[in-house]
């Protein structure tokens, strides 16, 4: 187990240099920030000394060693519009962010897969063809607009939730600061999860379905019951169990996803976490925080595949058997 | 044969269609035979002749859109036909239980061998999960299977074809059940394996009176194991008595054809008798004798369903033309 993790983490921090490299390239040929940064009336002299004094004279390679050296003792640069280093301005509002990513996330299991697996154990009835229907519009529906009708219909129509932002009841857990522990967190933070959850909703409700209508037909399920086992039992331990690896595995990496593409849902519910401070750093074209953003997604991803890995090998024995040969 | 003692399972007239969009499929219709305790009945048939529908209704669990829609089940006289779900579902694994066909599907892959005995003992008693563990630990010794403690704690996938098949021949005899029915539980593991299992399937049921049904298209496994022999096709019971006399004597000529297809060594480099054709498609059964279109006897008769005849006492025979006891086997070399 243990040789299966190191060799796990090598790859990974493989995976983070070749990502490094692709990201700070990538937003170099974006555009010139010196354009935005420095004033329309600043003559020769006062340009040249702002874009040295920024490291933008180099040449791309020794931009990019010296963003790596800096990289490995952590730091990620400096915001080019707020002058303070752009791993903190990230680290200040990412507690923000996985607040909404993990409500979301809890949303979508929690209804996802009793959703699912009702539906997949009985494909026929009414209340099944409807989950699924809703599923395809969860699907379909673009985040953006769903949210706004939820604004109109929640915050200004019926006027029962906060239309946007989030509450200041901070709570620290752990050091981790949360809004969960009140009223009013909850309040703000309900309709940009259900917002960000509705995709990955429909995502668990068909993960679950296929794996049911899948399973529910194995003869370890007929044999069970020929057990004599109550139906209870049957579905939610030799029927679930099942259900759960290809869940497991999706959800973990689409974690990663929740978090990164939280852009949308937060620019529209004004909440304040690192997708919005992207959505602000592209449009004045502040490199470093793009790119320390852009690494901090990429290390999430890494590190939810790493934990997937470990939980499919709790849940799957055949899995922990490979690993052990390799 | 007959017996004085009291069936412990006697199915009369049973039917189980399924009613699927293309039409009523008929996989069992009129099937009846009784087993006493302690007793094998081999019920034998090519595949979609029915046996194993006929072994899922015995236990109820006949996935839809198949259901029973005529006959009896009598287990000790109650008719479990129209039993609730929750009688049958006490019923199973604990008075019934039922062995399958495919030892590599039948354990839940992610679940630990225990887990999966443990749970089949308390579903149907009370007892600690450290009792029901040694009960299981003991039940895996009896299958033969080695150091069982340490293979409670394994996983299916941990091991071989036959020791699963093993470890389900174990399930299902935890609860020391009165009637089994095992469904070709031999056809996937290789010969040697499966003399194993059948001296030892054989042994517990001689020791612990327990009926057996074994469903099973090999007749050179019925003739070792059972006492009386039901062969089945297209959904009925074509021929039914004790096995000497059916493997000797068979009326039926589609016994005759099972027999005369079974490889000897006293027919070496001769080639096989075959039967002619096909099973026919349960889907929309033409009226009259199923065999009609394979069989080297039929003619204008055959139209009719033929009624079930009893040449001797005991036997049935649902044919116009029996083969009368002594007739010569063509077969035989």
């Amino acid at each position: 187990m243990s040789v299966f993790i190191i060799r796990r983490l090598m790859q990974a921090m493989l995976v983070v240099l070749v990502m490094s490299f692709l990201v700070f390239a990538g937003v170099y040929v974006v555009g010139d920030p010196t354009q935005i940064l420095v004033a329309d009336d600043a003559d020769q002299a006062e340009r040249a000394r702002v874009i040295a004094e920024l490291g933008l004279d180099q040449p791309f390679h020794m931009q990019y060693l010296q963003f790596l050296g800096g990289a490995l003792s952590g730091n990620l640069g400096e915001s080019f519009r707020f002058n303070e280093p752009a791993l903190q301005l990230i680290l200040e509002r990412l507690p923000a962010t996985l607040e909404l990513a993990f409500v979301a996330l809890a949303i979508a299991v929690f209804f996802g897969i009793p959703l699912g697996t009702w539906a997949g154990l009985r494909p026929e009835s009414p209340v099944a063809k409807t989950i699924m229907t809703g599923s395809i519009l969860g699907f379909s529906l673009p985040t953006f607009w769903v949210g706004i009708m939820m604004i109109l219909l929640f915050a200004v129509i019926l006027g029962w939730l906060p239309s946007t932002g989030r509450s200041d009841e901070i709570t620290y857990v752990l050091g981790f600061p949360t809004t969960l522990f009140s009223l009013d967190g909850w309040a703000h933070i309900l309709l940009p999860a259900v917002n960000l959850a509705l995709f990955k909703l429909s995502l668990v409700i068909r993960l679950s379905r296929a794996g049911a209508r899948e399973v529910v037909h194995q003869d370890y399920i007929k044999f069970a019951r020929a057990k004599g086992l109550s139906e209870s039992r049957v579905i939610l331990v030799h029927v679930m169990k099942n259900i759960l690896i290809p869940v497991v595995t999706v959800l973990g990496l689409e974690f990663g996803g929740l978090v990164a593409f939280s852009v949308v849902t937060e620019t529209v519910f004004a909440w304040p976490g690192i997708g919005k401070l992207l959505i602000e750093s592209i449009s004045f074209l502040d490199r470093p925080v793009i790119v320390a953003y852009l690494m901090i997604i990429v290390l999430i991803f890494v590190f939810l595949n790493l934990v997937v890995d470990i939980a499919y090998s709790i849940l799957d024995p055949r899995v922990r058997l490979q690993d052990m040969k390799s | 044969m007959v017996s004085d003692t009291e069936p412990t399972l006697e199915v009369r007239n049973l039917r189980t269609h399924f009613f699927t969009k293309a039409g009523v499929v008929k996989a069992v219709d009129d099937v009846s035979f009784a087993v006493r305790p302690g007793k094998v009945m081999g019920l034998v048939g090519e595949s979609g002749s029915g046996k194993t529908v006929t072994g899922f209704s015995i236990l109820g669990l006949v996935d839809a859109p198949g259901r029973v829609v005529g006959g009896e089940i009598r287990y000790k006289g109650e008719n479990i036909a129209t039993a609730t779900d929750d009688r049958m579902r006490r019923l199973r694994g604990r008075e019934i239980a039922m062995i399958f066909q495919d030892p590599m599907m039948t354990l839940n892959p992610v679940l630990r061998v225990d887990t999966q005995m443990v749970e089949a003992i308390r579903a149907h008693h009370s007892v600690s999960h450290k009792e029901a563990w040694q009960q299981s630990r003991d039940a895996l010794g009896r299958v033969g299977i080695p150091s069982p403690e340490e293979r409670l704690r394994a996983y299916p996938h941990q091991f071989s074809g036959g020791m699963r098949q093993r470890v389900a021949i174990a399930i299902a005899m935890l609860n020391r059940p009165d009637l089994i029915v095992a469904d070709e539980p031999t056809t996937a593991l290789d010969v040697t394996i499966q003399g194993q299992i059948l001296y030892e399937v054989q042994k517990l049921c001689e020791e612990t009176g327990t009926a057996l049904i074994w469903i099973t298209h090999d007749l050179s496994v019925v003739a070792g194991l059972a006492d009386e022999i039901c062969v089945m096709y297209a959904g009925r019971v074509v021929e039914h008595g004790t096995v000497d006399e059916v493997l000797d004597q068979p009326a039926h000529p589609y016994t005759r054809g099972l027999i005369g297809s079974v490889p000897s060594r006293n027919r070496r480099g001769q080639p096989l008798t075959q039967i002619p054709g096909m099973t026919p498609s349960l889907l929309n059964l033409e009226p009259g004798c199923p065999f009609k279109t394979r069989c080297p006897d039929a003619d204008a008769v055959c139209e009719a369903e033929p009624a079930i005849t009893h040449p001797a006492a005991g036997r049935d025979v649902r044919c116009h033309h029996p083969v009368t006891a002594g007739a010569p086997l063509e077969v035989t070399a």
